[in-house]
C-alpha cells in the first residue's frame, strides 16, 4: 500500500505544475486566435460601433490580456471558474451539467473497447497465426481506420433511420418526464449508438495489443513449462499467457482516456449528446476563453486522476513497479 | 401523397408556379385545423439571449417569436405587406414627427398582467432605441412615446423620420416586452432574457442546454381558438446531417432554416410523408455579395471591378452552388422585394473576353505566367454556399488572370479580418435585406462608418454622390419619392460597383405532411405559429 501512497504524493505535486502549464498555454493559444467573443457574437446579430464597444466593456474584453489572465488565475485560486460569456451563467454550473454525460459516454465506450477488445484479443491470441486471428486482426484494423463521424453516421442510417430500433441522438427522450429506472433504461437506449461509435473504433487497439502480448508470451520458457506440466489448454491461455499480456493493456487504458475525450467531440456532435466535447467545440467557436479553460482544466484533472488510478492498479498488480521508490 | 411534395424540378419550372402557389396558400388543401399535439423541430443553435427586443436576429426570433410578439407581422395579403399583431393600426403624421399606434384590446402578459401602451413606450425607449442591434439605427431619433390612454401609443421623433421605414421595420424590430418585469434592475441582466415573458400564443416552458427548448400553450391567448398546438419542442441538433435523419426517422416533424442541406433535398423530397417548402422566407432574403477592399489600388479602378463582375457566371452560381434554390441578383435590393426593387440598372453579363479586355484597358496586362495580379479572397464561413462560392470565384478570377488566394477563417476570425483589420482584398459576405434599404443595406456602401462594425462598408469605399443620395432618402417622408430615391440608389450602386451582388437566396423548410399552415407569411419561420397545427 505504501508504494501506492508514494505514487499518489508524487503525482499530486507534479499535477499542479501540469495544470498551470495547461491553463496558461490554453489561454495564450486562444488569445492568439483572431477575433474575440464579441466578434463571434455579432456574427448572428450585427450591431453598430457603440453597441460593440458596450459589449466589449461588459464582457471585460477591453482589458489587457495579462490583466484577464491574472484575474482568471486569482479567481481560480478561490476555486471559482468564472462566468461564461456565451451562456451568461457560472461556468461551474455549465460544466457540472454536461460532465456526467461525457463520463457516461466515455466510461461505457472504454469498458466496451477494453472488455470486448481484450476478450477478442485472447480469442485471437490463443492461436496466433490461425485463420480466426487473421480475420479478427484485419476486421479490427478496418474499424480503427474508419473515421469516427462517418461510422457514427453509418450507425444512424442503419439502426435509427432504416431499422428504427434505436433513437437517432440525444441523451434521453425529450421532455418525457421519465424518472428512476425508466429514465435509466431510456438513457441506456440512447447511449447504444454513440458508445458503439466511440468504443468500436478503439477496440482494435486493445485487441491488437492483447494478441501481440500473447503471441510473445507463447514463446516464453514458462509457457513451455506449463505445457510440459500438462496443464489444460484453456488454463494455459487464461491464467498464464493472457494474464502476462494484460499489463500493457492497463497502461493503454490510462493513455486512451485522453484520446477518448478528443474522440467524444466528434461523436457528441454527430449524436447530439450534450457533453463536454461538444461544449469545448462551441467554446472555441464562440471564443469563450474562460469556458474553454474550465473545460480543459476539468478534462486535465480527469485524465490525471484516471492515470493515477491506472498507476495504482499497476503497482498493485505488478510487484516490480514502484519497488525502487519504496526502497529508497 | 406525392402530389404535395414539391420536387426541385417543379420549383425550377419557373416563378409562374410559385406565384400560383402564393395565391393559393398551402392551407387550401387542408381541412379545419386540429387542436392539440406536440410539434418537435430541429434547432441548430442556442442563442445566449432570448429577448427579441434586445437581439433582433433570426436565431432569436426562431424561438422567441412564439413567446414575445411584435406590433405587426409581415403578411402576403395585408396592406403594405403587414398584418396586425399587438397593434391594430398605425398612422404616420405628415410632418414625419410622429406615428400613432392603436393597440389590441384584452391582451394579457403570460403572468396575467394586462398589456398596455406603457409596455410599448417602455420597450421602445428603454430597449429598442438604446440596446437593440437594429433599433439603435432605425429609432435613433425617437424622442418620446406618449400614452394618452392605455391603448394608444404615439411615437414622437426629434427629426422627421419616414413612416415607410418605421412600417417596414415593424415585423423585426418591434418586439414588446413587459414593463413591470423589465423596470426592475438592469435590463441586460434580467432573468426574463433567458426565460422570456410575452403575450404570444406560447409560453416559455423550459430550456435544457444542449438538448431542447420547450414552449407550452398559452390558454389566455388573444387569438380566437389559437394556438392549436399544445407544445413546441426545439431539439438541439448541432450536426448538419442530423436534421435530415431525424425527419426520416420521424423523431422531428419540421426542419426550418435549411437545416437540411441543399444537397439532401432532392433525396428527401422523395421520402413519403415529407414535403419540401421553399416559401415563407421572402422577408428574410440573404444576398450573396462580393465585398471589395477599395484600398487596393487595382480594385479602386472601376474597370477592374467591372471586369470581376463580368467574370462571374451568376446563372452557374445559382445552378451549381445553390442547386437552383436562389435567384441571380442585379443590385443591392433583391428581386422579391415588392416595394423598392428595380431591374433598370446596369447589367454585367457573363463575358470573359470583355472582362479580359477591361483589365487590359485598365493597364493590368497579363504577365508571362498568365497572371495580372494576386488578391486575398476571404469567403465568409457562415454558410456552405458562401464557402462554395469562394471556391467558384477563385476559378472565375483565374480565368481572367487574377490570382485569388483563398483565406479560410472561422466566423469570429472572419469578422475580425474583414470588418476590423481590413485584411482582405475580396470577401464573400451574406448580408440580409430586411424589407427596407435603410435598415441594413445602405450601410454596406455608405462611407464614414467606424471600423469594427460588422456587415458594413469596411472596404474604404467613398462616393460623395451616393452618400448624398442615401442621406436624402433617409429624410424623405413621401413614400413614393423615397422609393424612387432607392431605385436611383440601386442604379448608382450597380454602376459604380462598391460591391458586387451575385445572388439572392432564402431558406427551405422540410416538414412532415401532417404539419399544417406552414409558410403562410413571408417571415413564417420567425412568426408566432398561433395557427400551426398537427393533423395527427
Amino acid at each position: 500500500m505504501s508504494r501506492a501512497l508514494i505514487l499518489l504524493r508524487r503525482r499530486v505535486v507534479g499535477s499542479i505544475f501540469v495544470l498551470m502549464i495547461v491553463i496558461i498555454g490554453t489561454f495564450l493559444l486562444l488569445e492568439a486566435a483572431p477575433g474575440d467573443a464579441v466578434d463571434a457574437y455579432v456574427v448572428a446579430t450585427g450591431g453598430d460601433a457603440g453597441m460593440i464597444e458596450l459589449l466589449r466593456h461588459r464582457w471585460g474584453l477591453d482589458q489587457s490580456e495579462l490583466t484577464r489572465l491574472a484575474t482568471y488565475l486569482w479567481a481560480l485560486l478561490h476555486l471559482d471558474l468564472g462566468q461564461s460569456v456565451t451562456f451568461s451563467r457560472p461556468i461551474r454550473d455549465v460544466i457540472v451539467e454536461r460532465l456526467p454525460n461525457t463520463l457516461l459516454l466515455m466510461g461505457s465506450a472504454t469498458a466496451l473497447s477494453f472488455g470486448l477488445g481484450s476478450l477478442l484479443g485472447i480469442y485471437a491470441g490463443a492461436r496466433p497465426g490461425s485463420a480466426r486471428d487473421r480475420l479478427l486482426s484485419i476486421g479490427s484494423l478496418a474499424l480503427y481506420a474508419v473515421p469516427g463521424f462517418w461510422f457514427g453516421l453509418l450507425l444512424i442510417v442503419v439502426f435509427a433511420v432504416n431499422l428504427r430500433w434505436l433513437p437517432i441522438g440525444g441523451i434521453e427522450t425529450l421532455a418525457s418526464d421519465k424518472t428512476g429506472l425508466d429514465r435509466a433504461a431510456d438513457i441506456a437506449t440512447h447511449l447504444v449508438l454513440p458508445v458503439s461509435a466511440l468504443g468500436f473504433i478503439y477496440l482494435a487497439l486493445y485487441l491488437r495489443m492483447m494478441r501481440a502480448g500473447m503471441a510473445e508470451a507463447w514463446r516464453q520458457d514458462f509457457v513451455l513449462a506449463t505445457l510440459a506440466r500438462g496443464l489444460s489448454r484453456p488454463r494455459i491461455v487464461l491464467a498464464h499467457v493472457a494474464r502476462n499480456a494484460l499489463l500493457p493493456l492497463v497502461t493503454m487504458l490510462g493513455l486512451q482516456s485522453a484520446q477518448m475525450l478528443g474522440g467524444s467531440v466528434v461523436v457528441e456532435s454527430v449524436f447530439s449528446v450534450p457533453g463536454l466535447g461538444r461544449l469545448a467545440q462551441e467554446a472555441v467557436a464562440a471564443r469563450d476563453t474562460p469556458l474553454l479553460l474550465g473545460i480543459i482544466l476539468v478534462s486535465a484533472v480527469l485524465v490525471i486522476v484516471i492515470n493515477l488510478l491506472v498507476d495504482i492498479a499497476y503497482a498493485l498488480l505488478d510487484p516490480r513497479v514502484g519497488a525502487n521508490e519504496a526502497g529508497a | 401523397m406525392s402530389g404535395f411534395t414539391i420536387s426541385r424540378r417543379k420549383l425550377l419550372a419557373g416563378s409562374a408556379m410559385l406565384l400560383a402557389s402564393a395565391a393559393m396558400p398551402i392551407s387550401g388543401w387542408t381541412q379545419t385545423p386540429k387542436k392539440g399535439g406536440r410539434l418537435v423541430l430541429a434547432a441548430d443553435s442556442e442563442p445566449r439571449n432570448l429577448n427579441p427586443a434586445i437581439v433582433a436576429s433570426n436565431g432569436v426570433f426562431f424561438i422567441s417569436s412564439k413567446i414575445v410578439e411584435t406590433l405587426a407581422e409581415a403578411s402576403y395579403e395585408g396592406k403594405d405587406g403587414l398584418a396586425p399583431r399587438l397593434a391594430l393600426s398605425w398612422e404616420g403624421a405628415a410632418d414625419g414627427l410622429s406615428v400613432t399606434f392603436k393597440l389590441r384590446v384584452g391582451v394579457k402578459w403570460h403572468d396575467g398582467q394586462p398589456f398596455t401602451s406603457a409596455d410599448v413606450a417602455f420597450s421602445a425607449l428603454q430597449i429598442w432605441k438604446p440596446l437593440q442591434n437594429l433599433g439603435r439605427t432605425v429609432f435613433k431619433d425617437l424622442a418620446a412615446v406618449e400614452t394618452p390612454d392605455s391603448l394608444t401609443a404615439v411615437f414622437k421623433f426629434a427629426k422627421p423620420t419616414p413612416f415607410q421605414l418605421i412600417r417596414n421595420a415593424l415585423p423585426a424590430l418591434s418586439s414588446v416586452v413587459p414593463k413591470h418585469i423589465y423596470e426592475i434592475g438592469k435590463i441586460e441582466d434580467n432573468p426574463a432574457n433567458n426565460a422570456p415573458i410575452g403575450t404570444g400564443p406560447f409560453k416559455f416552458g423550459e430550456y435544457k442546454p444542449g438538448q431542447y427548448y420547450r414552449l407550452t400553450k398559452n390558454n389566455d391567448y388573444w387569438g380566437k381558438d389559437e394556438p392549436y398546438l399544445d407544445e413546441i419542442i426545439y431539439q438541439v441538433l448541432p450536426d448538419r446531417t442530423s436534421a435530415a435523419s431525424a425527419l426520416e426517422a420521424e423523431e422531428i416533424q419540421l426542419a426550418a432554416f435549411s437545416a437540411v442541406p441543399l444537397a439532401d433535398l432532392d433525396r428527401i423530397s422523395k421520402v413519403p410523408g415529407l414535403k419540401v417548402i421553399s416559401k415563407g422566407y421572402e422577408g428574410l432574403t440573404y444576398q450573396l455579395v462580393v465585398e471589395i477592399n477599395h484600398r487596393r489600388k487595382e480594385l479602386a479602378d472601376l474597370k477592374v471591378r467591372q471586369a470581376i463582375a463580368h467574370a462571374i457566371d451568376k446563372d452557374f452560381v445559382v445552378k451549381t452552388v445553390f442547386l437552383g434554390y436562389a435567384a441571380t441578383a442585379t443590385g443591392p435590393v433583391p428581386k422579391n422585394d415588392p416595394q423598392f426593387y428595380t431591374a433598370d440598372v446596369p447589367n454585367y453579363a457573363f463575358d470573359v473576353a470583355k472582362a479580359n479586355a477591361l483589365l487590359d484597358e485598365a493597364g493590368y496586362k497579363k504577365g508571362p505566367d498568365g497572371k495580372r495580379f494576386t488578391l486575398r479572397l476571404l469567403p465568409a464561413p457562415y454558410f456552405n454556399e458562401t464557402k462554395q462560392f469562394g471556391d467558384y470565384l477563385r476559378q472565375a478570377l483565374a480565368a481572367i488572370g487574377i490570382d485569388a488566394q483563398l483565406v479560410n477563417n472561422d466566423s469570429a476570425a472572419h469578422i475580425k479580418a474583414v470588418y476590423t483589420d481590413h485584411a482582405f482584398d475580396l470577401a464573400v459576405g451574406p448580408p440580409v435585406f430586411r424589407g427596407d434599404p435603410a435598415i441594413s443595406t445602405t450601410i454596406l456602401v455608405q462611407s464614414g462608418i467606424p471600423s469594427g462594425v460588422p456587415f458594413s462598408n469596411q472596404g474604404g469605399y467613398k462616393n460623395d454622390a451616393l452618400d448624398a443620395l442615401i442621406a436624402k432618402a433617409s429624410e424623405t417622408l413621401d413614400s413614393a419619392a423615397r422609393t424612387d430615391l432607392y431605385k436611383e440608389f440601386q442604379k448608382q450602386v450597380a454602376a459604380d460597383l462598391p460591391l458586387i451582388n451575385v445572388a439572392e437566396w432564402s431558406f427551405i423548410s422540410v416538414a412532415r405532411e401532417t404539419v399544417g399552415n406552414i409558410a403562410n407569411n413571408p417571415r413564417w419561420a420567425v412568426s408566432n405559429w398561433a395557427d400551426t397545427y398537427l393533423e395527427s
